[in-house]
């Protein structure tokens, strides 16, 4: 920590603030130790941010390349086509296979999770909190690195015999277990179980981090309801995080073993794949996916509810309003992280399990609805009666909601067990995690990057291409993933790689092409993002500390926050949504304003 | 440019609502049914169309509408201090929690009726999966399967119009899922479990069977078809086929094909 200096330093001041450091005899262990093997939680978070968003162009070009099976199976693949050229272009059904696998793996297993937590939970935590690093920060510093084994499993898997894990990114023995089965199962199979232990080891560190450090580290008068919705959010992922992911971890170590060493845990008597009888047996299928959604449920909320939190405080400030039912906001976050860990088997109504059970579950899955509904109620009450500012982030933010409801919505449907028994597997359930992990939470993302990237590199994005990257993402991604409802409701099945040839499917090709034609452009028109990311890290408009004028105390310090964070000891007086208090000469009031400058208020 | 952006999220409702209005001209809609719980699986995702449906339409449109009515640049009020409202907290949480409940409980009957109120009466035919194809099993003569007057076919299923059908769903190697988009069914076939899946059908007809499960590298192609026939012209082929596999062949070398 810093010294402490009593006042609070005035906002929109520029400071250069880098750390200097003095002249080393050992310029190259002194880089290594602040920029790449750094215990700095602000560079550990933009270690994370960057390697997440490459993955995320990754991801997105898998993406593509299984887009364009659906929409024109078996024509030439641009680009792509050079590695089909002995099936003449054409990508072959085991290839579409391993794409949606590993899209899916990488989106949610190498994006999503880590960005949200590992990105924006590392930058924002100490900052927003007003403590000086993390509790643990050599723990911290782990959890980057542990994601490296996983980069390189996951990567390196593409190139090894048999080529990357092709059976869903859910996994399901005896698919998944059999060598046998599918090309995928082979190297590729090992090595995707190995990628996810160790993103689970670096998730499980970040998550102790982030509950010690949210427990222990506030600042004096931070009480745990002055919080900001995103650490609230970030405190109480971790703990799903901390209670979720031992059971995957179990799990996958118990797949490998099968596959390894021929444990059979999941593999009954008597299965014969591929006309080789299997020398193991004694194994439930349905135990894997017990285990598997016992995880990757609570999973979905991981990663869903940092955003929700993130969402909460663009909001606030776009809408210069105090945020709608502070507490009703945390009780729901708990609401859902509670119901979240009894709900797994929604995603087994079919499955084969105990038809008794899926009614149980489907009352359970229900009731989640209900935080969910209760939080979007809140945010439109915070919107209500505001002053809007229809900045890059907020329609961001505002994006968020109106497509976080399209995504709850169609929850319910899944939900209803006889109406599951159609949609189950089919585009339908494409629609609904689409619109919840790519329309609500990548677009908040986005929108979280636009807010704070002031706070990261000291300097702001350019609004207009801000706004035109907002416009056309939006457009594209409803013209890519709304229509996958009503696929859905024909009954269209997702993993197929040519469902034409099925009398009930053979007229939706035109609507897939359109589909396809609309995640092209939105693909495409990330560039506009990447242009304006790297440009204005070099040459955007200079930021003060408070270019948003927002009230959380990361807009207190230096932009870029040096080593340490804050300048002065912040002292909170209030909670973090103090807008357009009444007698106040500015429209906000922050975390670290003295109580004098404002008649009674209360909160 | 607020304005703009608040027709944009407009658009929202209204293209919504707009697609799902003329997808079923297209015919992008739910496939004609033919079964009998069907009609109810059908009239539960109408209800809950509709339901959803509106509270979509209520809440985007409150969407826009403060977008539009609160944009900085327009509205001359000052912003509202409110931290909340008690009472609207109380009124939101309730209501939904009382219409997803019943919901809940309004689907229980149909559900129970799909998949637990399974009728009394011997497996009409055996389904294994196999990637990738449907190996089906009608009992012989004698009316019993796993006997060696079984009749064995792929991807070909025949089923009686109007009658209790009792189909036993196995696999020999890995997930498969049975998925009969027209008579509103959908199983999973698990290795090491013999599951019942029952309708009745109630038109004729030739409809599509499809793997809706990933089972590997064929999954797209796992198809066969269903023919669901009267029991005249149900019996009559079932005669001619038994007796084509009685004069061409000696029963096929897996008399249990899944080894259970
Ligand atoms: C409003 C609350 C929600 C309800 C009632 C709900 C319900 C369901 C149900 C029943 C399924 C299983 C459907 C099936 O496979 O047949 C499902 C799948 C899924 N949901 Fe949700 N959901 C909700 C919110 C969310 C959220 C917030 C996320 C993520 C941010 C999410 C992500 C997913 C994913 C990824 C799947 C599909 C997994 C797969 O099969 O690959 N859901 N949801
Ligand atoms: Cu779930
Ligand atoms: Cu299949």
């Amino acid at each position: 920590m810093s010294i402490a200096s009593p006042q609070r330093p005035h906002s929109h001041i520029l400071e250069a603030t880098h750390v200097r450091h003095s002249k080393s005899s050992r310029p190259v262990l002194e880089f290594l130790s602040h920029y790449v093997f750094s215990k700095d939680h602000k560079v550990i978070g933009l270690q994370f941010l960057f390697s997440t968003l490459l993955w995320f162009l990754i991801g997105g070009l898998l993406a593509l390349a299984v887009r364009w099976q659906v929409a024109w199976p078996w024509s030439d693949v641009p680009v792509l086509g050079k590695l089909f050229e002995q099936q003449g272009g054409q990508m072959a059904p085991e290839f579409y296979t391993m794409l949606f696998t590993m899209h899916a793996t990488v989106m949610i297993f190498l994006v999503i999770i880590p960005i949200l937590a590992g990105a924006f939970g590392n930058f924002l935590i100490p900052l927003m909190i007003g403590a000086d690093d993390m509790a643990f920060p050599t723990l911290n510093m782990l959890s980057y690195w542990f994601m490296w084994p996983a980069f390189i499993a996951f990567g390196s898997s593409f190139f090894v015999e048999g080529g990357a894990a092709s059976s869903g990114w859910t996994s399901y023995p005896t698919l998944s277990t059999n060598v046998a089965a599918s090309p995928g199962s082979g190297m590729g199979q090992t090595l995707w179980l190995l990628g996810l232990t160790f993103v689970g080891v670096s998730s499980m560190l970040g998550s102790v981090n982030y509950m010690t450090t949210i427990i222990l580290m506030r600042a004096p008068g931070m009480t745990m309801f002055r919080l900001p919705m995103t650490i609230w959010a970030m405190f109480i992922t971790a703990i799903l995080q901390a209670f979720a992911l031992p059971v995957l971890t179990a799990a996958g170590f118990m797949q490998l073993a099968d596959r390894l060493i021929g444990t059979g845990f999941f593999s009954p008597e008597g299965n014969i794949v591929n006309n080789t009888l299997t020398s193991t047996g004694g194994g439930q299928p349905l135990l894997w996916q017990h285990l598997f959604w016992f995880y990757s449920h609570p999973a979905v909320y991981i990663m869903t509810l940092p955003a929700m939190g993130m969402v909460s405080d663009i909001l606030t400030c776009f809408s210069r309003k105090p945020l709608f039912g502070y507490r009703p906001m945390v009780y729901s976050m708990a609401g859902i992280s509670g119901l979240g860990f009894i709900v797994w088997g929604h995603h087994m109504f079919i499955s084969g399990m105990n038809p008794a059970l899926g009614t149980t579950f489907m009352v359970s899955t229900m009731l989640i609805a209900l935080p969910s509904a209760v939080k979007t109620f809140n945010w439109l009450g915070t919107m209500w009666g505001g002053k809007l500012q229809f900045t890059t982030p907020m329609l961001f933010a505002i994006s968020f909601v109106s497509m976080f409801i399209i995504g709850g919505l169609s929850g319910i449907f899944m939900a209803a067990t006889p109406v599951d028994i159609f949609i189950h597997d089919t585009y339908f359930i494409v629609a609904h995690f689409h619109y919840v992990l790519f329309a609500s939470t990548a677009m908040c993302v986005w929108g979280a990057i636009y807010f704070w990237f002031p706070k990261m590199f000291g300097r702001t994005m350019n609004e207009f291409w801000g706004k035109v990257h907002f416009f056309l993402t939006f457009i594209f991604l409803n013209g890519t993933f709304f229509t996958m409802h009503i696929l859905g409701a024909v009954g269209f099945p997702r993993r197929l790689a040519d469902a034409y040839h099925y009398e009930t499917f053979h007229h939706l090709q035109p609507l897939n092409a359109f589909m396809t034609w609309c995640a092209i452009g939105m693909v495409a028109c990330q560039i506009i993002f990447a242009i304006n990311f790297f440009w204005s890290i070099f040459f955007g408009p200079v930021a003060g500390r408070n270019p948003w004028n927002a009230n959380g105390l990361e807009w207190t310090t230096p932009s870029p926050p040096g080593h340490g964070n804050f300048d002065f000891q912040p002292i909170v007086h209030r909670g973090p949504y103090e807008y357009s208090v009444p007698g106040c000469e500015k429209d906000f009031l922050m975390q670290t304003d003295p109580p004098r400058v404002l008649p009674a208020v209360t909160h | 440019m607020g304005r703009f952006w608040s027709l944009i999220f407009l658009a929202v409702p209204v293209l919504g609502v707009g697609t799902f209005a003329v997808a079923p001209f297209f015919n992008i809609w739910l496939p004609a049914d033919v079964s009998e719980h069907g009609r109810s699986v059908d009239s539960l995702f109408m209800f809950i169309l509709w339901l959803t449906g509106a509270v979509f339409v209520i809440t985007e449109l409150l969407l826009f509408w403060f977008m539009w009515k609160y944009d900085s640049t327009k509205s001359k009020t000052p912003a509202k201090y409110v931290h909340g409202n008690h009472a609207l907290e109380v009124v939101w949480t309730i209501l939904p929690a009382a219409t997803l409940l019943f919901l809940a409980i309004y689907q229980m009957n149909t559900w129970a009726d799909i998949k637990m109120r399974r009728p009394v009466m011997a497996p009409t035919v055996e389904v294994v999966g196999r990637q990738f194809e449907w190996r089906l099993r009608y009992p012989g003569r004698d009316g019993s399967l796993g006997t060696p007057d079984d009749l064995f076919l792929v991807n070909d299923l025949h089923v009686p119009v109007d009658e209790d059908i009792l189909i036993q769903l196995k696999t020999m190697d890995v997930l498969h899922s049975f998925f009969l988009p027209n008579l509103r069914i959908k199983q999973d076939a698990v290795p090491g479990m013999k599951i019942p899946v029952w309708f009745k059908a109630l038109e004729t007809g030739e409809f599509d069977i499809v793997c809706a499960e990933l089972c590997g590298w064929g999954h797209y192609k796992m198809k066969g078809r269903i023919t669901i026939e009267s029991r005249a012209d149900f019996d009559a082929w079932l005669e001619k086929k038994y007796a084509l596999q009685e004069q061409t062949a000696p029963p096929p070398e897996e008399t249990d094909t899944a080894g259970l």
